[in-house]
């Protein structure tokens, strides 16, 4: 198959030509456009004319630089790689790479194979606070960056993985961190009682710190609380993550909502972060939404309600706006009301909802409708009751610049029966309560002025974290956040430099054990990705409280576990050592090692077995060696397999387990 | 030796031939050879030619005899026929199957004990008698497989793995059979592939004789310092009298050499094979100057690699027997048992 420059991109050919080093600043990393065509002979027509183009681009691009330096360009070689440069075997482990709180997922998912779940929950629990949680809700920015995604497979069900570590680990108790018998003197507060805030805390108790949390709420988990059903996550789960954090001696003061920042920093604390989160739904003024009022929710307060069990019933029919996750749990939760006719009205085409592919899978399982391209325009109501609701259907247009307009179409405008409407838009930052006197400085979107490597505000003293500090996120996101908060808060009470951010830990380990034996499992799994058992769907919808997802069992999570690519047993090559015999090359299953002179990069990834096209992975450059070839290695679509090394008569390839650990305060 | 299986997974961009197989459709078992064996390499060359050459596997056999190189049919084409004869009969073998159908690709893969040692008979009549197949030597210089003792190509001063050195001189495989008859003669490096795939491709459209001459390192017996075929020693004193392209049939000739260096050879079934003569003085058609050439190298320590003799006139032993094109298979009893009035015809004319 002919695919030189081509790449498919939802089943369309787009061709790619990558762009040299030195033009990246002017031409970014490539130059690619659609070829409009899903047939590769077709595509291979199309390709000559647009590789032409996208050359003579680079071409002219090249000759201006020339003409502006004023002298010939040296021909580029790419440089050896520094394999000592933490960042680079990180970048090898897609899915910790991705993580944004890099939890070392290859290593849990080997503990969960060895059906240690305990040792596997506690680098979870050590790395993102919340690993019964977030095994449920967690967006999983790891799943698409799987390496299995690239060899055309399913990801590795890498989150709920993450929940079997939780659902089957020991008592944890004793091998959580305890707070020091003596306090450090220094006092911080924390706003907001949700999993930014819970992170800096578990950080700082452990250090001396004393801890208070301020929540509005009469319990601690903020949105984990009030905005994912329990069907989803269960309450004895998060029950059980919040309580660990706050029986470390976290005090907390339920039910206190702080409606003035200036009064609060009058108060006795070295430090105040603040999680807050996006509490605010966006609400849609349109004709008739005051008429209407009493059957029109906002979607989080609606879930919120249903958290703290403030309403039990809806209406028959129920119209739900917006296409995000809260659109989801708020059209699951009507069904579990006891709504009999629910549907989900989105604005944009279905395949750019926002919400992720499983929620919308999973609200699709229930029968729930998913209307797409219709844009609100009337509720219509009937002596004060809301009765439908008027759209006008619309198509997606795209300019020549790639954006998107919603131009109306000349159909009819669509009324749709309703006897109440749960609107999920979006959500909004609320920092009313912060005054715009004290030193802490509002930017774009009326938004604080945070730094996005350390979380200080213009205030010294006062911190931000969580969605409060740039906008509904995940989860994942607010843990990872308050770790780096803590780190800033430690060095700021500590009197450091808060911009002197610690290396993280890392460790290379051989797994060599004999001959052809490794420490790892290299066989690669050939199972397609496991699904997680549900509950019957007949009795799920009847409660709120019943989980759906059932997660996987011991046997299951074992099966799928297998399916990891081990990627972060590294292939470390050792340049003095080899003697060019050829042997990786042949055995290689994904073509993936070269032996051949060294040039500029765009040529070098031109000229591997495969030509080296996915940009965005790193070539792993040897030293020159005897022959003045030099190895490069794509990292792009290696499996791990470490057949390299077991067929390496020298050992100039071993199989290295690289552990990265991001700094906490306590490393 | 590996454990796991190779895995089925390879690069989603791999790259269909003709036949719509990708290279990894011409592999065999994963090899039981030791890590880093030039054996491997080659079996990776052989893949390479045979997909680059869109060769259906049931169009193959693979014969070898014994020994390490004898085990690595194993190791490429899974879906070939394959015979493992005994030790140095792979030639008989081979002249039999060659009897008994010409359709076949016939590959044979042999090492230095098999063909100059215990097989050298049997080596020289196929040479001499132009079968029609590529012979392939997988020539390390020793006896790998009984831990390291001289073989007959092993070159004199060679030391072994031990220290003592070889007494006596060696035998050239290229040599011997260009003396012997055969059309095409090469020699090669299993380290080089460049060179070797090429030089396999146009040995496989070839009819008639060709032999490969592979030097092929023992990383466990026969690559260390004072030994004349480890992969440093060939590096370093490999002269490569020729660069080779092999244009199938329908195919533009694309490769610009220098004026007057190239030679275009058409073969058999209308493929070129076109030459870049590195040395002046080398003519891969003149019989006399290619022994002569040998003979020089050899005496001055040199390894003589690329296309080193071919003749592209030469009759295969099909065609000088004038056996019958038709493979024995595919004839019918009425055929094979023309009846008592053909026998009677014959037995009359015999008198």
């Amino acid at each position: 198959m002919d695919t030189k420059y081509l790449f498919k991109r939802h089943n369309t050919y787009w061709v790619k030509v990558a762009v040299p080093k030195d033009l990246r600043k002017d031409l970014g990393f490539d130059l690619r456009t659609s070829l409009h065509t899903h047939e590769l002979s077709e595509a291979q027509k199309l390709r000559e004319a647009v590789v032409e183009d996208f050359k003579s681009q680079i071409f002219a691009a090249k000759e201006n630089l020339k003409q502006s330096n004023g002298k010939t360009p040296v021909k580029t070689f790419m440089p050896v790689t520094d394999t000592s440069d933490p960042q680079y075997y990180h970048k090898v482990v897609d899915c910790q790479y991705a993580c944004p709180a890099h939890t070392p997922v290859p290593e849990y998912i080997r503990k969960i194979s060895q059906n240690e779940y305990t040792e596997a929950y506690m680098i979870n629990w050590e790395s993102n606070v919340f690993p019964g949680i977030l095994g449920r809700t967690c967006d999983r920015p790891c799943e698409p960056a799987c390496r299995r995604t690239r060899t055309h497979e399913k990801p590795v069900a890498i989150c709920r993985l993450k929940r079997v570590a939780a659902d089957f680990k020991d008592d944890v108790s004793d091998l959580l961190p305890k707070a020091p018998d003596k306090s450090n003197g220094k006092k911080i507060a924390l706003i907001g009682g949700g999993p930014a805030s819970l992170t800096v805390a578990r950080d700082l108790i452990v250090m001396g710190y004393e801890c208070t949390l301020f929540e509005k709420d009469p319990q601690a988990g903020g949105l984990m609380r009030t905005n994912i059903p329990s069907f989803r996550l269960p309450e004895e789960v998060l029950d059980a993550e919040v309580d660990q954090i706050l029986s470390m001696g976290l005090k907390t003061k339920f039910n206190s909502e702080i409606t003035s920042l200036k009064d609060f920093l009058k108060k006795d604390f070295d430090a105040v972060f603040i999680g807050t989160g996006a509490p605010k739904g966006k609400d849609l003024n349109i004709d008739g939404r005051e008429d209407a009022e009493a059957n029109i929710h906002i979607g989080i307060d609606f879930l919120t309600s249903i958290a703290f069990e403030h309403i039990d019933s809806i209406g028959k029919k129920v119209i739900v706006l917006g296409g995000g996750n809260t659109a989801m749990d708020c059209c699951r939760s009507s069904l579990r009301l006891g709504a009999e006719d629910v549907k989900v009205v989105v604005r944009s085409p279905f395949s750019q909802m926002k919400a992720s592919e499983w929620e919308i899978e999973d609200a699709m399982e229930e029968n729930i409708p998913i209307l797409e391209n219709h844009v609100p325009k009337k509720f219509l109501h009937e002596a004060g009751k809301l009765v439908g609701m008027e759209f006008q259907k619309v198509e997606a247009v795209f300019d020549d610049k790639g954006n998107r307009s919603l131009v109306p179409t000349s159909d009819e405008p669509v009324i749709l029966e309703c006897d109440d409407v749960l609107v999920a838009i979006g959500q909004d930052n609320s920092f009313e309560w912060i005054e715009r006197d004290i030193g802490l400085e509002f930017g774009e979107w009326d938004m604080p002025v945070v730094n996005p490597s350390t979380f200080q505000s213009t205030h010294p003293k006062v911190f931000f974290g969580g969605d409060a500090a740039w906008g509904p996120e995940n989860i994942i996101w607010a843990a990872a956040h308050g770790h780096q908060a803590a780190i800033s808060i430690h060095k700021f009470c500590q009197d450091e430099d808060i911009n002197d951010r610690p290396a993280p830990g890392t460790n290379l380990v051989s797994q060599k054990m004999g001959l052809h034996e490794w420490s790892y499992d290299n066989d690669i799994s050939q199972a397609k990705r496991f699904l997680v058992p549900k509950a019957d769907q007949d009795t799920a919808l009847k409660s709120l409280k019943i989980e759906v997802e059932k997660g996987f069992d011991a046997n299951l999570a074992m099966e799928e576990a297998q399916r990891c690519l081990n990627c972060d047993v590294q292939t470390v090559f050792s340049e003095g050592l080899c003697i060019e015999c050829d042997a990786c090359v042949d055995i290689c299953p994904t073509d993936c090692i070269n032996f051949m002179f060294n040039g500029p990069e765009d040529e070098v990834r031109q000229n591997t077995r495969i030509p080296a096209l996915n940009i965005e992975q790193d070539l792993l450059v040897s030293k020159i060696l005897p022959t003045k070839r030099t190895m490069f290695k794509d990292e792009d679509v290696c499996l791990h397999c470490g057949l390299c090394a077991e067929r390496c008569p020298t050992g100039a390839w071993d199989m290295q387990t690289f552990l990265y650990e991001e700094a906490k305060v306590y490393s | 030796m590996t454990y796991i299986v190779k895995p089925i997974n390879h690069h989603p961009n791999l790259e269909k031939n003709a036949l719509g197989l990708t290279r990894r459709d011409y592999e065999g078992t994963i090899s039981t050879l030791c890590a880093g064996c030039g054996h491997d390499s080659i079996s990776a060359a052989v893949i390479e030619a045979c997909y680059d050459l869109s060769l259906a596997s049931d169009q193959i056999a693979k014969l070898s005899g014994i020994g390490c190189s004898s085990k690595s049919p194993s190791y490429f084409l899974n879906q070939a026929h394959g015979f493992n004869s005994v030790h140095g009969r792979m030639p008989s073998v081979a002249t039999g199957a060659n009897l008994g159908n010409q359709d076949l690709l016939y590959l044979g893969v042999s090492g230095d004990g098999d063909t100059a040692g215990i097989g050298i008979g049997q080596f020289m009549h196929a040479a001499r008698r132009q079968l029609n197949i590529t012979y392939i030597v997988e020539n390390n210089g020793t006896y790998g497989l009984t831990k390291g003792q001289f073989s007959a190509t092993n070159d004199q001063g060679s030391k072994s793995k031990y220290g003592e050195e070889n007494v006596l001189a060696p035998i050239d495989l290229a040599a011997m059979a260009i003396q012997l008859g055969a059309g095409f003669v090469g020699r090669s490096f299993s380290g080089d592939k460049d060179q070797l795939v090429p030089l396999l491709k146009a040995a496989m459209k070839f009819k008639g004789f060709s032999l490969i001459d592979i030097i092929s390192p023992c990383v466990t017996f026969n690559n260390h310092v004072g030994s004349t075929k480890s992969y440093d020693h060939i590096r370093e004193h490999n002269e490569s009298v020729s660069s080779l392209d092999f244009v199938p049939i329908g195919q533009e000739i694309k490769t610009s050499y220098k004026e007057g260096s190239k030679v275009d050879l058409p073969l058999h079934d209308g493929a070129i094979l076109t030459l870049e003569k590195l040395s002046k003085k080398y003519n891969p058609l003149d019989k006399g100057l290619a022994v002569q050439s040998l003979n020089e190298a050899e005496k001055n320590g040199k390894v003589l690699t690329g296309l080193l003799y071919i003749n592209p006139e030469i009759k295969d032993h099909a065609e000088i027997l004038n056996i019958a094109d038709t493979p024995l298979n595919q004839f019918s009893d009425k055929e094979l048992c023309p009846g008592s009035n053909k026998l009677a015809k014959v037995n009359a004319s015999l008198n």
